[in-house]
């Protein structure tokens, strides 16, 4: 190791740690100081009550319901928005007429801003007059109320976050696939092995970089996405389609219980610490760039 | 190499395009919240400009700070980071949450000439209850709002109704309910009799009907609430009956901001909403409607609902008394009808009512009037310490018991439960 | 492939690409006619301009279209330097702390800025920025996920084309210039690609740390239409969404393949 290495080394990291630590890690370390005192209000200040806010946690009904509706959600939009994405990739891949406006498509997702999307989709799950309404009361179905029952709340919820998400992600699959060489594919083909085959065998284990890249951000996603839920249900009915971080902004910026807050950002971290650091070993183990 | 580390440092600094300035002795920060759509935020700019054009000596920075949720959530942020604004219109219910967080000073100290006591004694009643607590004053209404009975008189007469007779009473409301709610051949329902949104905060439309049978649900210091009055239950018994019972009301929760053109396309016959739509509603009804009070059951009743002026902590005297005077000027007659006409907001004190142009425009559009003889029955919104947290527990108990999860005594119950144990510390 | 496949194949395309348009379709259908014929889908509808007027008055778009454009940019340009420099230390340099520093990056993925609006507000007061494009950025100018993925693939960089460099008598930012840097791009461009679509939607935190049209992003203005009592006027806040996301549009329609080749020609893996 040499001395010059130490240098450069430090001082390639400097800019970067400078912010790091101002904007992350000096208030992160700030939210899990909090957590262990009680939120200081105007008059009253903060006093150390040790583990007590973790205690209400695992005490708060609220809590163990978000807990359970974020891994459903999970559950529910990342291995459909990856799968989606790379069908929607590989059937573009191929010319034929009106393709640009098919990308186009699939791209509208990425430009529309989420605040305003919400809105259509609001419309779109209005009972009467909204547009699935409209379109079952052409078939003779009653109305639907599919935001506003707790049984469908937290799905139509997550079927907007497919919508956003899949679309994302196809513009990576269509990049990596582009530079998968045709002639692999057709080798194969000649050789009498079936579509299905090609795909499992050559095209899926080339795109296995991004495969992981778009894991990777959509389990970060499936935690940071709730913009939409302010507008659709703002966490109803009774929070039944509620998240996690959607539960923190509640607690600090509506209840301003910061302290409560802190907690329950604590243990959001724990969690995705966990998540991550699990994807970031298959990452590094298995994914060779060559 | 460390040049260019500074260099990329200092990188995004360069993108500024402007500083704060100091404030001067009486430089505003005013931040103000939009809740019905775009014409509020010119409004709001176009008055300030007036003001300031009349008095050369301060200057109003008016800040557009999002909902009302974004707004107290700008408020509070920035007053914890040491930069709170001089003035704010936030949510009449958000008192008790600013006087906790130690943020907002009261008028009192403003109002020394009998002339100050007349102009706050001039506004009407019902929307002081909100604004004043423990003899102080630390609210001055602004935008005030209540929620009134629309209806369709064309669907009213194509029942078999009187189309200028809306229901009086519960019992009324659910009679006409019935003769308005059209079935198609399938039997799925293409009109409802009557809507009263859930969505978002179910409490204050909900406050219509608990204040009708004769309940208060918060007493006036803000630390107790009375969730599990029988009273209470029963108004709530009646709001879910309209849609498992009667079958009146679209079942589950009924989306707020969808609720207007639900009326505006048949799909209701009558709605129940904020006075606040007055303007949308008279452009975009494409059918002859009426506007009315809520239906009575014990009494008649209705809460009050909107923004306040407060007045912020950490400014100078000079700055609060300017601040004060702009508040003064903006509340007069003459403003406030200008206010009233462009947002549909209630005029928070009779004298408006008397100018000329309110009477011109009373004259032209008296459904505007309903509103204003309204407040004599109305009671403060749902407003306590850590306000948000009561309101929402309760919501959630609505909400529970709307889509049939629980049954309304035992949701309220819990939800008694749950604000008493907040509550406890504030008595 | 049998032609039954293929046609079968690109008719769940379309069908996909529907599904994935109508929210598009509807902000175009509300935007065009007027109000009463927001959820009337009649073709003989009349057309109006009135919803693009009134969103254009109700907001300073051009202006606000121009802050996000600043935004993002500057954003982007901040984090591909201040990442690169520290990717490339990560990767090709041994220093002490090293592996410690690397947590420390890889904490950020998991830290949201947005929980810590309260202590960054803070932060940005203490440095004077309130009420500046800087103050929207400087929380996100250093991304642990920008570190880490660019430190991944300059560890793909064979070593020996660094020590050529080297011998050659390059300096060390010389070499991370002409050799790391060209080899990455395409980690630039998808990087890039989910900064940007992040920034551009991102509404609280911009919403909080500003007060003034000289700094406000897009999303301020469109919440204007948004989340209001009197109820949702689509047409009004369909015709705002589309005047500010309309251009990125047209422009996607008119140069994806450029788009598309770019990513190939810088050959993503």
């Amino acid at each position: 190791m040499d001395r010059r290495d130490w240098v450069y080394g430090w001082l390639l990291v400097l800019p970067a740690m400078v912010f790091l630590g101002l904007f992350t890690h000096l208030p992160a370390i700030a939210t899990i100081w909090n957590s262990f005192f009680s939120t200081p209000r105007g008059r009253r200040p903060k006093l150390f009550v040790g583990l007590e806010n973790y205690q209400r946690l695992l005490d708060d009904p609220v809590f163990w319901k978000v807990m359970v509706n974020n891994l459903w959600f999970a559950l529910g939009t990342i291995p459909l928005s990856i799968a989606l994405a790379l069908i929607m990739a590989l059937s573009v891949q191929r010319a034929f007429a009106g393709r640009a406006l098919v990308r186009m498509a699939y791209f509208t997702p990425t430009v529309l801003p989420l605040i305003a999307v919400a809105n259509i989709w609001l419309f779109f799950y209005t009972p009467g007059f909204g547009l699935i309404d409209q379109i079952t009361g052409l078939f003779g179905l009653g109305q639907s109320n599919l935001l506003g029952s707790p049984d469908t709340a937290l799905f139509a919820v997550m079927a907007v976050t497919v919508w956003k998400e899949a679309g994302f992600f196809m513009i990576f699959y269509l990049a990596a696939l582009q530079t998968i060489p045709p002639h692999l594919g057709e080798a194969a083909k000649i050789e009498g092995a079936p579509t299905g085959t090609v795909f499992w065998r050559i095209t899926f284990p080339l795109l296995m970089p991004t495969t992981l890249f778009v894991s990777i951000n959509a389990v970060i996603n499936s935690f940071r996405m709730v913009d939409h839920i302010f507008v659709l249900t703002g966490g109803g009915p009774d929070n039944a389609s509620s998240l996690l971080l959607f539960y923190i902004y509640e607690t600090s910026f509506r209840f301003w219980d910061t302290a409560y807050g802190a907690t329950l950002t604590v243990v959001m971290l724990a969690l995705l610490g966990v998540l991550a650091i699990g994807q970031f070993l298959i990452f590094d183990k298995k994914v060779h760039y060559k | 190499m460390f040049a260019k580390a500074i260099k990329s440092a200092a990188l995004s600094a360069a993108v500024a395009i402007c500083g704060a300035l100091p404030a001067q002795a009486t430089d505003l920060q005013f931040y103000f919240p939009v809740a019905v759509g775009g014409g509020a935020a010119e409004t709001i700019e176009a008055l300030t400009k007036d003001y300031m054009a009349q008095n050369p000596d301060i200057s109003i920075d008016a800040v557009y700070a999002g909902s009302y949720q974004d707004t107290i959530a700008k408020v509070i942020t920035a007053a914890r980071g040491g930069n709170a604004p001089q003035l704010s219109v936030a949510l009449s219910v958000d008192m008790f949450t600013l006087i906790d967080e130690d943020l907002i000073v009261p008028f009192d100290d403003f109002i020394k000439t009998d002339e100050d006591r007349a102009w706050l004694a001039s506004f009407y009643p019902a929307f002081m209850e909100n604004s004043q607590t423990g003899g102080k004053t630390y609210g001055i209404p602004f935008q005030r709002s209540t929620p009134v009975l629309y209806w369709n008189k064309e669907a009213f007469a194509a029942a078999g109704l009187d189309p200028n007779t809306p229901p009086a009473t519960w019992e009324e409301m659910v009679e006409m309910g019935k003769k308005l709610v059209k079935k198609d051949e399938n039997g799925n329902v293409t009109q409802w009799g009557v809507r009263i949104p859930t969505s978002g905060f179910p409490y204050w439309l909900f406050q219509g009907l608990s204040t009708q049978n004769d309940v208060i649900l918060a007493n006036a210091e803000g630390n107790k609430t009375n969730f599990d009055d029988p009273k209470v239950v029963e108004a709530l018994e009646y709001l879910v009956s309209l849609s498992t019972e009667h079958g009146v009301m679209e079942p589950g929760i009924v989306e707020w901001g969808a609720t207007p053109k639900a009326f505006f396309e048949g799909q209701t016959a009558m709605m129940w909403t904020t006075t606040g739509n007055l303007t949308n509603v008279r452009k975009n009804a494409p059918f002859d409607f009426g506007v009315g009070m809520l239906p009575a059951n014990k009494r008649r009743g209705a809460p009050t609902g909107g923004g306040n002026f407060y007045l912020f902590k950490g400014t100078s005297q000079e700055q609060l008394a300017a601040a004060v005077d702009f508040i003064k000027w903006i509340t007069e007659p003459e403003q406030s009808a200008k206010w009233t006409m462009a947002t549909g907001y209630v005029a928070p004190r009779p004298a408006t009512w008397d100018t000329p142009t309110m009477q011109a425009y009373a004259a032209d559009f008296p459904a505007v009037l309903v509103a204003r003889d309204q407040l004599e029955y109305a009671v403060a919104e749902l407003s306590t310490y850590e306000n948000q947290r009561v309101t929402r527990i309760f919501n959630d108990a609505l909400a529970a018991a709307i889509t049939g999860q629980k049954d309304a005594a035992s949701a309220l119950a819990e939800a008694q439960a749950q604000a008493d144990a907040i509550l406890a510390a504030y008595r | 492939m049998s032609g039954f496949d293929k046609w079968l194949g690109h008719c769940a395309a379309l069908l996909l690409a529907l599904l994935w348009v109508l929210p598009l379709l509807f902000a175009i259908w509300t935007a065009i006619h007027p109000v009463a014929f927001e959820a009337r889908f009649q073709l003989n509808a009349p057309l109006t301009t009135e919803n693009f007027v009134k969103a254009w008055q109700a907001a300073p778009f051009a202006r606000y279209f121009l802050n996000s454009f600043v935004l993002v940019t500057s954003i982007l340009l901040a984090q591909f330097v201040l990442c690169t420099l520290a990717a490339y230390a990560f990767a090709r340099f041994r220093f002490p702390g090293r592996d410690f520093l690397f947590v420390l990056v890889l904490m950020q993925l998991l830290v949201m800025p947005d929980i810590l609006i309260v202590e960054n507000y803070k932060m940005i007061r203490a440095l004077g920025l309130v009420d500046t494009i800087a103050a929207i950025a400087l929380p996100y100018v250093a991304s642990g996920f920008g570190v880490f993925l660019i430190r991944q693939a300059f560890m793909t960089v064979p070593s020996e084309l660094d020590d050529a460099a080297r011998v050659e008598g390059a300096g060390v930012l010389q070499i991370l210039w002409r050799v790391y840097v060209p080899l990455a791009k395409p980690i630039y461009l998808a990087y890039g690609l989910v900064s940007v679509s992040h920034h551009w939607n991102n509404f609280l935190w911009p919403l909080i740390v500003t007060n003034s049209e000289e700094t406000r992003p897009v999303t301020v203005g469109l919440s204007i239409f948004a989340s209001v009592d009197s109820g949702i006027e689509w047409a009004v806040i369909n015709a705002a969404t589309l005047m500010t996301s309309g251009p990125l549009l047209v422009a996607f329609l008119l140069f994806q393949r450029q788009f598309v080749q770019s990513f190939m020609r810088a050959g993503i893996k």
